[in-house]
Order: structure tokens, then C-alpha cells, then sequence
């Protein structure tokens, strides 16, 4: 059922809202600079409310059924998380109010940071990211701040393992690295010996996953970093698939020098729809010289008279601001309240749970589905959805299908190193009877497969839509709504 | 897949048609093959530029990526395919004749001969 | 905790799996530093919880305990009650990314909806569905302007009267291009039209803010022409709220529209999450970075949403991405596409104007304490400069014991205006809290 768009709603004359009339006297409105036209819609709120109401049931999403995708870490988002963003001391606080007002908000940033670091091993956190991406920009733009400070202009190359996420090759480029490119072994590790080979003084670092993109932790990552170090380089460390690591693994042990956290993946916060993000960084000693500014710190320890007392720096060599303000303090606060509510033993039995329920998930499938890298999987595992016995049939098919089940399809054609890749994910917030039926579903697809492919090809057929034509989208471009020539009037 | 054989090809799926002097470059069946639906083409380079043998000189894009094309052989282009602007779809239907991307007025006629055959760029394909 | 295993079900899983506990699970990492002892407290129960960041948060002191007049970058607006009701629908706040575009026709129509929004309040042709901010919105116009031209050209003309955050992203995102920008050492008080002899071929990109940072607004036709007639990209940076009034970019003929969202119904927070307005014209939608909705049909000839030329992104061009950008704001697009459905066009129009007389009102008045000057030498919206008689430091920290935050001291950013205080008004400044300040500085500074 095709909704109409707001626009589409709209008649000349009506309101949504009305504002008080001035309590004080008019001044002349500047002429010259008056628009003629404002063609935005005119609905009541009746029109707006039932409107989005209506659309919103159109959506899949982790408060109606299983949502697998990998990478993404698609887990349960805690409510009370909503209550206490919306408190009147976090959500209506200016970013530039005098630090003396805002005592509680900085508290706040710099335990959020305390435990982070703690997570993680890393001796200091900054919480300006916005996002993942924009982490990961940080941490490579504070690899090349360290090589230039001590005068290796020549580290200009970036090292990029071949089933890392897009956004690594393309932030190496946005900081101005030429990404050189690294095959995996057979078992889905770093290749030590192509590494060897490629490691000399013009690589400024590498740019690492661990649990890697196949949801595999890397056999070989220990020594992988302590190379990359004997040559002068540093390690980023991507941070996606931290959910499997809490309470498991640091890390900075590994040998990581800066890593980025997904506020949004690890520590629930609600994925909205495609954000907002916070992506902090965590670097070692060494390099928080180098970090964003503005940085929060404790200035003063308290005492039973005073309280602490926090405010903010600007870091010796920083790289400068990545975004105005702070960052994404609204998501800080939701990650934080997630983090007091679970406590260490908490965040233990999450990556405990996560892995568990991957491997669970796995083991039911793994006779009918092919596992390229057969090995206990981490939090989330990597099939190859094809069959020769099934021609034609493809991970979109399988993808498609399973909508009908009502489950959201896992990652798709992600890694690139995977022929066919379907990636899934299921989170420690699961239960079995929703893995169990996940499994149940992906057994009779691939049944289906080899049966009555048909039905795949069609799929989906229970859900709201069917698939849509794409090449018709990209070669229209209607990127707006089209407006009759006299709307509005 | 066609593979003509008067054509000379490179490991990125260029053929190139070579008239004197001027090289004319396209994509072949088989890179059309892997892109699907082009949806846009753009050539990067205008009439009258000069550019190296390796550049950038296209970017043809279908609904699952964006392939750069590289040119072959370096030297000043003297024509681009317009139409390919309003009917991007003309490299799918006919990738060795309508859907020409670029001549070239070659500077360099030694490089012609880093080029494939059609016989060795048809082996190659086997392998991708 | 939000995992729902009993014992049983671990049980029962383990042994499907065929380990014998979950340490087994494990068995493949390092035993060194594996199983870490966390040096954190327990976790709590929800009422503890609640308890604990209720604590938190009333340290802190908002516009209840305070007036406010700050601005410089985020604003204290009224947000309707209607739009906070959609955000916490758990179809909204819980989804992802639409890549499965059957089962999130509510996200991507939302998308589609807040592109035509934008697009129609800013003139432009074509709007993306967002960037971080309004400062990563403006680094990315840059970085846009750059990949457009391939490098050839290397120079951008940057306003300095373009909010500093701003400015400081943008030479943040660019430390590592070989990138020359000019314009920021300019005098503050210039006038757009002064930045003309600064363009010339080698320039890329034209940026300014409208209204600017200090509140000014100006004519920037001929700046927009300057810019073309070298062959740069014209690049703007607005306030959405004074698009309800005041003329759109399109009519200085910009080539880039840049904004910040966060007074379309979404709370100051501290500073984030905010939102990125980008818009371009249709000849630049390639190059464009961020998302995109596209209208298309599906299977059964029902009108939907996809995610269209995401060939451009990072996930297929990789290290040729001309961005990196991943996750947009999704969810605050979603309160502005609502808070503007809310206000509509007679709406827009009536904020606007509300802020308008109010902060013309707090001007006149602030200007006739002895000492403090108001000499607006343009028209202003909503935001403007005092000169005042005493570093603005000193303002402020009298004004704090008064229980009020006056403004944004601009010698933060300008070393040559520390005299100066730039003060915002909004819709929610009452009469009588501007009588009050202008009394208190009355009651000061007398003499």
C-alpha cells in the first residue's frame, strides 16, 4: 500500500502548530531580503501524527522481529536509555555554557570515557566522533600527526586488509594515505607472509578488525601488530565487533595503538533508522598528545567538601576538532546509562551470550549452508549462500525469502572475499526459540532451493513490498517530491 | 562473450580499435556483463585534454558499483560519445560499436604494443 | 542485563554446538590477557539507575534554572510535543539502515520526505539525507568542491566570519590534501563582497555563512557571480529557521547549500546529535556524498523508496570514495522532517518572524545602556553583536551571579572582538526576561 507524501497531504490554509503572538513590539521586516515563496506543506497535527504512525508500521525493525544483519550488532535497546537522554539537565544544556553549570555533563563524558578505556585497555578515550567512520578518520588522521611529529613525511601508505569494511580504504584516502591492499590467508587471518613483504618505512600503519569482518578472531594478530611495530608503523584497530570482546580480550593487548568504538553496535544504543552514531577513540599514552579538541579531563580531585572538577583541554599536538561542540553527548549518555545498568559482570555475559548464540546458530545450519572458514565463529559467522545443486539461486534469493519468515535478512555480499556472503549476527538478546526459528527458516530456504527456486525468486511475497526495480530509481533520480506548478496556491 | 577480433584489448576490459594515428575505447561484453544495468556514464576528460597512458578517463556506473575506465594509451582526446549521456544503456546493448567512450589521438604508438589480443584477453577472461 | 539464557538454554546450546562450557568457546585466542579482570562496579537495577543519572543531571543548570542567550552554532527552541511522540515509535527508533527496502518503506519514505523538505526551504534542487553536523556538512562541501575539479584546482576562499567550528573542521578534515585556503585573516567585519579579490582560477570553492556568525545578513549576488566567473563552486551555509523569511541561497545562484538542522525540533544536548543539511544542484547529485532516497516502483507496480546511486559510496568505490561517511543522522533527519511538516509554510514563516522582533527588541533595548553598543551595520535575524564597555568575560561572569548566560564571548575565536558579546534571541526569550537583563546591566554599569 503505497502512502501519499506529506506533501501530498497538504491544503492551502491549514496549520500544525500555532505560536504565541509577540510580546513586543513589531520591527520592520528587511524588504530586500524577504523570500517570495516557502513551498512547505500545510497539514494540522492530526494529519502529521497519523501520517508517521502509518508509515513507521511499514518498517522492520528490532522492536518487531529478529534482525541478524552482521557487523551492525543489531541487539535489544534498553528504554530506560530513552529516559534518562530526555532528563532536562542532559537534553537542555547548552554546549557552550560556562563549564561551572555544566559540572554534571563533563562528569558524566569523563566516566563514560574511564570505563571505555577500562574496556578496552587504552589509556585514553575521546568522545568527539560522530560515528564509526568518523572515529576511524580520527584515528588515522592521529596516525599521520605521530609520523609527521617526528618527521617521517615518508609514511605515506596505508595498509588495508581485503575484507575490511569500505569506510577503511576510503578514510586512508580522505587523510591523504595510499591504500595498498592485503590478501587473507586460508583460514581468514592476515597473511603474515604478504605482510613481511609489504612492511617497510613508507607504510605508516595498518587498518585492522579483530574479530575480522568474517566474525573470526585473527590467529596471527599478536604478531601481525608486533611486525607492523618493528617497522615503525602503528596499528588502527576497528572496533565494530567489539561485542564479542567484553570482559574477553583488551584490545590494546593485541597490540592495537588506536581503535574506535561504535557506541550505536556494542553499546546499544538505537540504530535510528541509519544514525546518529558516536564513534569514540581510544589511543595509547603515546599518541594522546594527538587527540581532537576539545578534550575533557578531571582538573581537580575532590574531596568530602568539594566535588570534582572537570573541564575542558586542548591536547599538546592536536589534530583539531572533528565537528563542532563535543559530540554526540545525547548517545553518550544512552551508551553510559547501558554501561552502569550491566557492570563488569554484565558485560561479560554480553559478548559471553553473543558468541554464544552465533555459534549456536552456526552449528544448525552448518551442514546444509557452506562455512568457508570452518572454526568456532566468534559473534557473528560467514556462509557462502550458494549451491550447485541450486543454480541460479543466490544470497539476494535467500535474503529475500526469508522477509516472508519474518526475520530481517542478514548482511548481504559482505565481505567482498566471500562468493555470495551472507553475514549473521544474532546478538547476546535473543532468545532460542528465536534462534531455533531463524535456523528452522534458513534449512527450509535452502530446501526451497533446490526444490522450487521459484519461490525464492519471487520473495518477497508476505512483507508490505515487493522488490523494487532498482535500475529504474537510479535512472530517474526523483530524489524529491515532484510539486504541481501551482501547489500551494 | 564477443571478443572481436580486430580489436586489441587490456587486463581491465578496455578494447581498443586503433584507425591510424587515433585510438578508439570502449568497454567490452564482458566488463557490461559483470556491471549489469549502467545506469550513467561519465567521462572525466574533455575535448582537447591531454592525458597519460593509465588515467582515469571514464566512470561507468550500474546499480551494484562504479568501474573507473583507464586509458589505454596516452595522448589528446579529440572526441567524446555524448550520447552516452542520455542513453547509458547503449554499453550494455553494443559495447564494441555505438557505446565508443573516447578517441584518442595516440602520442605514443609504442604503447600499443603493452596491449592484449583478442585471443589472449579471451583466456584471461576464463581466469576472473 | 538483557540477555534472556537460563541455564538450561546454555546447556542445551552448548551442547548443539559440541563444547562443554562457554570458556570453550573461546579456546582460540591468546591465553595471555584473555578474561580480563575489569576493574568496574557491579551493574544495578533500573531504579538504581534512574536514581543515579537523575543525580547527574540535576547538577547541571539549563534554561530553567538560567536564562539563556546563547547562540554561536545551537539554539533553545520550542520543540512540539508531536514530534518527540513519533521519534521513541520503536519502528523508527530501533530499525537500521533501509538496505532492505520491502521491509523499511517507513524510514525510506521519511527519507524521501525530509529531501523534498529541504530541498523546498533551501531552494536547491537536491537534498541528501544528512550529514553529522552543520560543520561536517560544510568539511564536506570542501572535500566535494576538491574531488570535483580532481585536484586541479587548489585554492578555497573561506569567509572568516563563518563559525569557527566550522572553519576548524574543515582544516581538520583537509591536514592531509594539499588544499590552500585563504580568507579566515580577512577582518571579521568585512563584507562578503570583499572576499572578490581573493577568487581566481586556482579557486575551487567560495564559502560563506548566512545569516553569518555574528547575525548578519547580505546581498550575495555579486559574490555568487564572482565566484562562477572563475569557475568555482559557490557554497552557503544557512540557519533553516531564517529560511522562513529571508531569501534561499538558490537566489544568489549557490551551487552548495550546507546548513545546521538542530533548531528543527531537535534539543541542544550538549552539542550533539545535531544535523547536516547539504543540497546541491542536480548537476552535482554524483558527487554528492551521504545518502540518498530515490523513488522507484516495486514488483507490483506500488510506488516505494530504495537507497539509489550508492555506487558512489564507501562500501563499492572503497579507496576511490570521494567520502568515507557511513551511518548519517538518521533518526534526527526524522524529527526535523516532522518538525517542519508540523510548522509547514505559515508556520516557518511565523517562528521566524517571532524570533525577528524579539531579537530586534533585545537589540534596541540593549543599546541604550550607557556603554554598550548595538550598531548593526546590516540587516539581522535572530542573532546579534554587543560591543560592551568591559571585556566580555567580565560580562558574562557578572551576569552568571544574576543567574544569567549572556551571550557568546567572541574573543574565544577573534582575538580583536574580546569587547565583543554575540547574543541570540529565540521564540522562548520572554519580554520580560530581556527587560530583566537590560536591567541588570543597567544596575551594573551605570556609571
Amino acid at each position: 500500500m503505497t502512502e501519499p507524501t506529506i506533501f501530498e497531504l497538504s491544503r492551502p490554509g491549514r496549520k500544525g502548530i500555532r505560536f504565541p503572538a509577540p510580546d513586543v513590539p513589531k520591527t520592520a521586516l528587511p524588504e530586500t531580503f524577504l523570500r517570495d515563496e516557502l513551498p512547505l506543506p500545510e497539514v494540522p497535527e492530526n494529519t502529521v501524527i497519523r501520517h508517521f504512525t502509518n508509515i513507521s508500521q511499514l518498517n522492520h525493525a528490532v522492536d518487531t522481529g529478529f534482525y541478524p544483519l552482521g557487523s551492525c550488532t543489531m541487539k535489544y535497546n534498553p528504554k530506560i536509555n530513552e529516559e534518562t537522554a530526555r532528563l532536562p539537565g542532559f537534553s537542555q544544556i547548552h554546549p557552550l555554557q560556562p563549564v561551572v553549570t555544566i559540572q554534571g555533563a563533563l562528569g558524566l563524558m569523563h566516566e563514560a570515557q574511564q570505563w571505555l578505556a577500562e574496556i578496552s585497555g587504552f589509556d585514553a578515550v575521546t568522545l568527539q566522533p560522530a560515528a564509526g567512520a568518523h572515529g576511524e578518520f580520527t584515528g588515522v588522521l592521529i596516525i599521520r600527526a605521530y609520523h609527521l611529529s617526528k618527521g617521517e613525511t615518508q609514511r605515506t601508505k596505508m595498509l588495508v586488509p581485503d575484507s575490511a569494511h569500505g569506510t577503511n580504504p576510503a578514510t586512508s584516502t580522505m587523510a591523504g594515505f595510499d591504500v595498498v591492499e592485503l590478501p587473507s590467508d586460508e583460514r581468514g587471518n592476515i597473511d603474515l607472509e604478504v605482510l613481511k613483504a609489504e612492511l617497510d618505512d613508507t607504510i605508516a600503519g595498518i587498518m585492522i578488525t579483530n574479530p575480522n569482518t568474517l566474525g573470526l578472531f585473527d590467529e596471527n594478530i599478536v604478531e601481525a601488530c608486533q611486525l607492523v611495530h618493528d617497522h615503525g608503523g602503528l596499528v588502527y584497530g576497528d572496533g565494530a565487533n567489539m561485542n564479542a570482546l567484553l570482559g574477553i580480550y583488551k584490545p590494546a593487548h593485541m597490540g592495537i595503538d588506536v581503535m574506535h568504538f561504535n557506541l550505536h553496535k556494542t553499546f546499544s544504543t538505537p540504530h535510528g533508522g541509519g544514525g546518529p552514531g558516536s564513534g569514540p577513540v581510544g589511543v595509547i599514552k603515546e599518541l594522546e598528545e594527538f587527540l581532537p579538541a576539545p578534550h575533557v579531563v578531571k582538573v581537580n580531585e575532590g574531596d568530602e567538601n568539594n566535588p570534582d572538577f572537570y573541564d575542558f583541554v586542548i591536547p599538546k599536538n592536536t589534530i583539531g576538532r572533528m565537528k563542532s561542540f563535543h559530540g554526540h553527548f545525547g548517545v553518550v549518555v544512552r551508551a553510559f546509562t547501558y554501561m552502569l545498568s550491566l557492570g563488569k559482570n554484565g558485560l561479560l555475559d554480553v559478548s559471553q551470550s553473543a558468541v554464544l548464540n552465533a555459534n549456536y546458530i552456526q552449528s544448525l545450519v552448518k551442514d546444509v549452508y557452506n562455512i568457508p572458514y570452518e572454526r568456532l565463529c566468534m559473534h557473528e559467522f560467514v556462509t557462502e549462500a550458494s549451491w550447485e545443486d541450486a543454480p541460479g539461486v543466490r544470497a539476494l534469493d535467500i535474503s529475500k525469502r526469508l522477509i516472508d519468515f519474518g526475520f530481517h535478512p542478514p548482511t548481504n555480499y559482505f565481505p567482498l572475499i566471500v562468493h555470495e556472503a551472507l553475514m549473521i549476527e544474532p546478538t547476546e538478546t535473543e532468545t532460542k526459540e528465536s534462534l531455533d526459528a531463524f535456523a528452522e527458516a534458513m534449512l527450509q530456504i535452502a530446501e526451497e532451493a533446490k526444490n522450487n527456486p521459484d519461490i525464492l525468486h519471487n520473495a518477497p511475497t508476505k512483507a508490505p513490498f515487493g522488490r523494487f526495480d532498482e535500475v529504474k530509481a537510479a535512472k530517474d533520480l526523483i530524489l524529491r517530491t515532484q510539486l504541481p506548478d501551482d501547489y500551494g496556491k | 562473450m564477443k571478443t572481436p577480433a580486430e580489436l586489441k584489448y587490456t587486463k581491465n576490459d578496455e578494447w581498443i580499435r586503433v584507425e591510424g594515428d587515433i585510438a578508439i575505447i570502449g568497454i567490452t561484453d564482458y566488463a557490461q556483463d559483470q556491471l549489469s544495468d549502467i545506469v550513467f556514464v561519465e567521462i572525466v576528460a574533455l575535448e582537447g585534454d591531454s592525458l597519460d597512458q593509465g588515467e582515469t578517463c571514464a566512470v561507468i556506473e550500474s546499480v551494484k558499483a562504479a568501474a573507473d575506465v583507464y586509458l589505454p594509451i596516452g595522448g589528446e582526446i579529440i572526441a567524446i560519445n555524448e550520447s552516452l549521456m542520455d542513453s547509458p544503456e547503449l554499453v550494455n546493448e553494443d559495447p564494441f560499436g555505438n557505446a565508443w567512450l573516447i578517441k584518442v589521438k595516440m602520442s605514443d604508438l609504442s604503447q600499443l604494443e603493452s596491449l592484449m589480443d583478442a585471443d589472449t584477453y579471451q583466456k584471461l577472461e576464463r581466469d576472473h | 542485563m538483557y540477555t534472556p539464557h537460563t541455564q538450561a538454554d546454555r546447556d542445551a546450546m552448548l551442547k548443539v554446538i559440541g563444547v562443554k562450557n562457554l570458556e570453550d568457546l573461546f579456546q582460540g585466542l591468546p591465553d595471555k590477557g584473555k578474561f580480563p579482570d575489569l576493574e568496574l562496579p557491579d551493574g544495578v537495577s533500573e531504579m538504581e539507575l534512574l536514581d543515579e543519572l537523575q543525580y547527574i543531571s540535576s547538577v547541571n543548570e539549563t534554561p530553567q534554572e538560567l536564562i539563556s542567550f546563547l547562540g554561536a552554532g545551537a539554539y533553545n527552541h520550542y520543540i512540539p510535543a508531536a514530534v518527540d511522540n513519533i521519534m521513541r515509535r520503536g519502528e523508527f527508533l530501533t530499525a537500521y539502515t533501509p538496505y532492505q527496502p520491502e521491509i523499511a518503506q517507513g524510514t525510506l519514505q521519511a527519507i524521501f520526505e525530509y529531501q523534498s523538505l529541504i530541498a523546498a526551504l533551501t531552494g536547491m534542487e537536491v537534498a541528501n539525507a544528512s550529514h553529522y553536523d552543520g560543520a561536517t556538512a560544510v568539511a564536506e562541501a570542501v572535500n566535494m568542491a576538491y574531488h570535483q575539479f580532481r585536484g586541479r584546482k587548489k585554492k578555497i576562499v573561506l569567509s572568516p566570519s563563518v563559525n569557527p567550528h566550522y572553519r576548524g573542521t574543515i582544516h581538520t578534515y583537509m591536514q592531509g590534501i594539499d588544499l590552500e585556503i585563504v580568507g579566515e585573516d580577512l577582518d571579521p567585519e568585512v563584507s562578503p563582497d570583499e572576499l572578490i579579490e581573493l577568487i581566481d582560477e586556482d579557486t575551487a570553492l567560495v564559502l560563506v555563512q548566512y545569516p553569518d556568525f555574528f547575525g548578519r545578513i547580505y546581498d550575495l549576488t555579486k559574490l555568487g557571480e564572482a565566484a562562477h566567473e572563475k569557475k568555482a563552486l559557490f557554497s552557503v551555509h544557512i540557519n533553516p529557521i531564517s529560511l522562513g523569511m529571508i531569501k534561499p541561497p538558490s537566489v544568489y545562484d549557490a551551487d552548495i547549500v550546507t546548513g545546521e538542522g538542530q533548531p528543527l525540533g531537535i534539543p541542544m544536548s550538549f552539542g550533539g546529535p545535531y544535523l547536516g543539511l547539504f543540497a546541491t544542484k542536480k548537476q552535482y547529485v554524483r558527487k554528492m556524498a551521504g545518502r540518498l532516497a530515490g523513488e522507484t516502483v516495486d514488483s507490483k507496480g506500488q510506488r516505494g523508496y530504495v537507497l539509489t546511486l550508492n555506487t558512489r559510496e564507501q562500501h563499492i568505490r572503497r579507496e576511490n570514495a570521494s567520502s568515507n561517511i557511513c551511518s548519517n543522522q538518521g533518526l534526527i533527519a526524522l524529527a526535523s522532517t516532522i518538525y517542519l511538516s508540523l510548522l509547514g509554510k505559515s508556520g516557518l514563516k511565523e517562528l521566524a518572524e517571532l524570533n525577528y522582533h524579539k531579537a530586534h527588541y533585545a537589540a534596541e533595548k540593549m543599546s541604550t545602556v550607557p556603554g554598550f553598543t548595538v550598531n548593526p551595520v546590516q540587516p539581522f535575524f535572530n542573532e546579534f553583536v554587543v560591543h560592551c564597555p568591559l571585556p566580555a568575560t567580565e560580562i558574562n561572569e557578572m551576569l552568571l551571579q544574576h543567574d544569567i548566560m549572556g551571550g557568546y564571548d567572541l574573543g574565544v575565536d577573534y582575538p580583536g572582538l574580546k569587547y565583543e558579546l554575540l547574543v541570540a534571541v529565540t521564540e522562548l526569550t520572554s519580554r520580560s526576561e530581556i527587560d530583566h537583563l537590560v536591567a541588570v546591566l543597567e544596575e551594573e554599569y551605570h556609571d
